[in-house]
């Protein structure tokens, strides 16, 4: 096909062609945008967190009013608990990955330093808290029956608490001790804290902001009272999840002393993750329905301004069907002038999305546009602008050729 | 002229109704995604408390030792301060009101005793809130300074916790139970939300949303060792008998009411004489000259209450935008010089350029007109999802009139602007050129 007549034709009709190239350029400069952010969230949506996810439960209990001995009280519910058929472990934690509590502490190399090399959040697990999490633990060892010490509400004014051993996230580990086995290293997180493991991925209760901190966490062995913390129930066939949360709710109902024991607060690992993810996944939807409907935009302009073409031209399409062109040729006239018009919008439209891509890395700490995006994004367009011309040109190609005797 | 142009743009766009409808749409669509997400941002940006907001100030003090590692991701611990540098502003300091405050959550046991007891939400404050904030009274009223000193057991209730609890509001001078404690009710508050809650811990997750359930004495809830709900961060080793009171820990909010210019230098050099007291003494290690009194709003737009999310949303909805005008301006400018013809025949019996324009400008303008209403019920559409989302700042999503106006005007506005360029070169069609045609 000769593509000097269609260039020609286009260079009369300046700002036509300029306007349906930019709203391309457009187009494509926020399609592909749009479908990276959605790749980011859906990566983020899935992003593990080092637990047997798919057999955790938790429930949370408040206490009424004071209670002499917690400690006493959250023992007799673990053993319960742990009695409950179905369970396989049970144990209670500080803070729930996806809940909304959420600890913090400086972790110093040297006893003496004077800015914390790291903040990062600490779990409190009590006994069998490592297998209830379903933790891996791929350097050194898990912690000891006895190294588990009775909750303290001030841990430094008992000498004795001053040297409890912590267990690292791997990602941690290595961020403090890079290329070098952190198991029995000691840190100072309260007093003296030997690392006496490393397991293979632990991560804090909020995925906030920049992935790399993401999985660093430290574990210390705590035994809490229910006050302070949330149960954790290992179950060993996930399709007893709800079952074994029923059970366990009427079980710490009926134990202990009064307290507050909601079926809000009881939930599988897994509602926790979808609902901690809602944001992110209303936001994909939400980016999924702005291309769409910006890809429908894009194809009535393009449907708008070739009708408007081709009725302008009906006469000089007349006379070129009178000299013999085929109706093939004249859909392939238009079908070319289009892929050339979308090819320039994709040009432009690849600066563009790369530059709004700067200005969201900028702004929002946000990575950089994947290259593999551009492409995705050309080809959308190219099927689109194609999809959206072949209507018009079919319409463009049913002229006459009758039609060049007329005058008008 | 323009009823005849109006009729003129009507019979225009009946002759193509896919095209008027594709731009009606484009137009819509745009605009509902826009206005969607720009009332969002205006309910998040508002001012909480417009007859006060310019006389009401947050000061700023950074009791942080030196080696306090900055831009951490877990906030700046400074932005709420220690129980003794605000009572030291509340005892010293002269401002037409002051009041220091946080929040907590308190087990609230009901009047029956059949009924089981509830979790709410409520503040601990100081004398002043009420007046400073004009917290408006169904009955009663707050408590007084003195009876702050004398860690009084009062309480003034919220609207609907005293509905859920009497039944009634009508209740001062009943007893309330919250926690262990037993509190003499004195007042009960009418409805009261200022959105944003700028009086609160902001960036937390309650900037936006729910009303206090109850108001005690701060005196009280620091005695009785209620816990605190928002950010309480410590800096050195204290006693954890006495965290609330140590020097090391923040987790108070602090307001002041200024009136006069005058005061709010005034205040100012008070707080820098204060802080540079504390420096002297040892206990500030950072600069005094950090000290900072932020009026209202900035000290909003200091707390960056728009999460990022919704920027990036906004940013969205106005490219959306753009890329639908880009898509009129080019409809428009098929459809105009497509009449070229009829253009030609005005011109040629007298119509000047300027004429063309206006006619081809209230054509624009109508399918603006048609666009806006379609945005403003794709935009009520876009606000009614919003609000299920779970966000805090969702449930405010809510349209005003100003927002409703400036909907249309946007799209009119907008249309206009896009139909400019068409109908500037549709007007400049040489009436010779076209005739010979026809």
């Amino acid at each position: 096909m000769e593509l000097r007549p269609i260039l020609s034709t286009l260079r009369r009709h300046k700002i036509a062609t300029t306007l349906i190239v930019l709203e391309i350029a457009f187009s494509c400069a926020v399609v592909c945008n749009a479908l990276f952010l959605i790749g980011q969230r859906l990566e983020r949506i899935q992003r593990p967190t080092g637990l047997d996810e798919s057999h955790l439960v938790e429930l949370h209990v408040s206490g009424i009013g004071k209670d002499s001995d917690a400690l006493a009280v959250t023992r007799d519910d673990l053993s319960a608990l742990r009695a409950i058929p179905g369970v396989r472990a049970a144990s209670i934690i500080n803070q729930t990955v996806f809940g909304s509590n959420f600890g913090v502490s400086g972790i110093s190399l040297r006893p003496d330093q004077d800015k914390p090399t790291a903040t990062e959040t600490r779990y409190l697990g009590g006994t069998q808290v490592i297998e209830t999490l379903g933790l891996r633990v791929v350097s050194g060892r898990p912690f000891n029956a006895n190294e588990f010490t009775d909750f303290q509400t001030n841990p430094t004014s008992t000498p004795e608490s001053s040297s409890t051993p912590v267990i690292l996230s791997q990602a941690l580990a290595e961020r403090l001790f890079p290329g070098q086995n952190a198991v029995g290293k000691t840190l100072y997180i309260d007093g003296t804290n030997p690392v006496v493991g490393v397991v293979d991925r632990l991560v804090q209760p909020r995925d906030n902001g920049r992935s790399a901190q993401y999985d660093y966490a430290v574990l210390m062995p705590s035994n809490l009272p229910y006050s302070r913390g949330t149960y954790l129930l290992r179950v060993a066939d996930p399709a007893q999840r709800q079952a074994i949360l029923k059970t366990a709710l009427q079980t710490l109902r009926t134990h202990g002393p009064t307290r507050l024991v909601s079926s809000d607060d009881a939930r599988t690992l897994e509602q926790a993750r979808h609902s901690y993810y809602d944001d992110d996944r209303t936001m994909a939807w939400l980016l999924v329905t702005v291309c769409v409907v910006l890809l429908l935009v894009t194809a009535g302009g393009i449907v708008g301004l070739t009708s408007f073409w081709v009725q302008q031209r009906t006469r000089q399409i007349g006379i070129r069907r009178a000299l013999g062109a085929s109706k093939r040729q004249i859909l392939n006239y238009f079908q070319t002038e289009n892929l050339m018009l979308v090819s320039a919008g994709i040009a432009l439209g690849m600066l563009l999305a790369y530059a709004i891509n700067q200005l969201l890395m900028s702004k929002y700490e946000l990575p950089r546009l994947p290259l593999m995006y551009l492409p995705v994004g050309a080809v959308l367009l190219w099927a689109l602008g194609q999809v959206a011309v072949f209507w018009p040109a079919r319409k463009a190609a049913a002229v006459p050729p009758a039609i060049a005797t007329r005058s008008a | 002229m323009i009823g005849y142009y109006f009729r003129l743009a009507l019979r225009s766009l009946r002759r193509t109704p896919v095209m008027t409808a594709l731009m009606v749409c484009a137009i819509g669509l745009g605009i509902g995604a826009s206005m969607t997400m720009l009332t969002v941002l205006h309910v998040m940006t508002q001012d909480p408390i417009p007859e006060k907001s310019g006389g009401l100030f947050y000061p700023h003090l950074d009791p942080l030792p030196l080696k306090y590692p900055d831009g951490g991701r877990w906030g700046n611990p400074s932005n709420n301060f220690t129980y003794p540098d605000a009572m030291a502003l509340l005892t010293h300091g002269k401002a037409t009101h002051q009041a220091a405050m946080a929040g907590g959550r308190l087990l609230v046991w009901p009047t029956k005793a059949v009924a089981r007891p509830n979790y709410y939400e409520g503040r601990f404050t100081t004398a002043d809130f009420f007046a400073m904030f004009q917290v408006p009274f169904e009955h009663g009223q707050g408590w007084t300074a003195h009876e702050d000193d004398e860690h009084a057991r009062v309480a003034v209730l919220g609207h609907d916790l005293a509905v859920k609890l009497y039944g009634t509001t009508d209740v001062v001078g009943r007893t309330v139970r919250l926690k262990d404690t037993l509190f003499r009710v004195v007042g009960v508050t009418a409805p009261w939300s200022p959105q944003p809650r700028f009086y609160a811990d902001l960036g937390s997750s309650d900037s936006f949303g729910q009303s206090d359930a109850f108001f005690l004495p701060l005196s009280v809830a620091v005695e009785l060792r209620f816990d605190i709900s928002g950010n309480q961060s410590s800096w050195a080793e204290s006693d954890m008998e006495d965290v609330l009171k140590s020097p090391s820990s923040s987790w108070l909010q602090f307001w002041v009411e200024l009136d006069t210019p005058q005061q709010v230098a005034d205040y100012t050099r008070f707080l820098h004489d204060y802080a540079a007291q504390q420096h002297a003494s040892g206990r500030f290690e950072r600069d005094p000259e950090t000290v900072r009194l932020y009026p209202l709003m900035d000290w909003l737009a200091y707390r960056k209450l728009v999460p990022s999310e919704v920027q990036l949303q906004l940013w969205l909805a106005l490219g959306f935008l753009l890329v639908c005008l880009v898509n009129i301006i080019a409809l428009l400018l098929a459809k105009f010089l497509r009449r070229g013809n009829e253009i030609g025949v005005r011109r040629a019996l007298g119509a000047r350029g300027r004429d063309i324009l206006v006619q081809l400008g209230t054509e624009a303008a109508l399918i603006g007109l048609s666009g806006g209403l379609l945005g403003i019920a794709l935009s009520q559409l876009g606000l009614w999802s919003v609000r299920q989302r779970p966000d805090d700042y969702a449930r405010i999503a809510q349209m005003d009139a100003p927002m409703l106006f400036s909907t249309v005007t946007l799209a009119v506005v907008a249309t206009l602007l896009s139909g400019l360029l068409p109908a500037w070169r549709a007007s400049r069609i040489s009436p010779a050129l076209q005739i010979k045609g026809v």
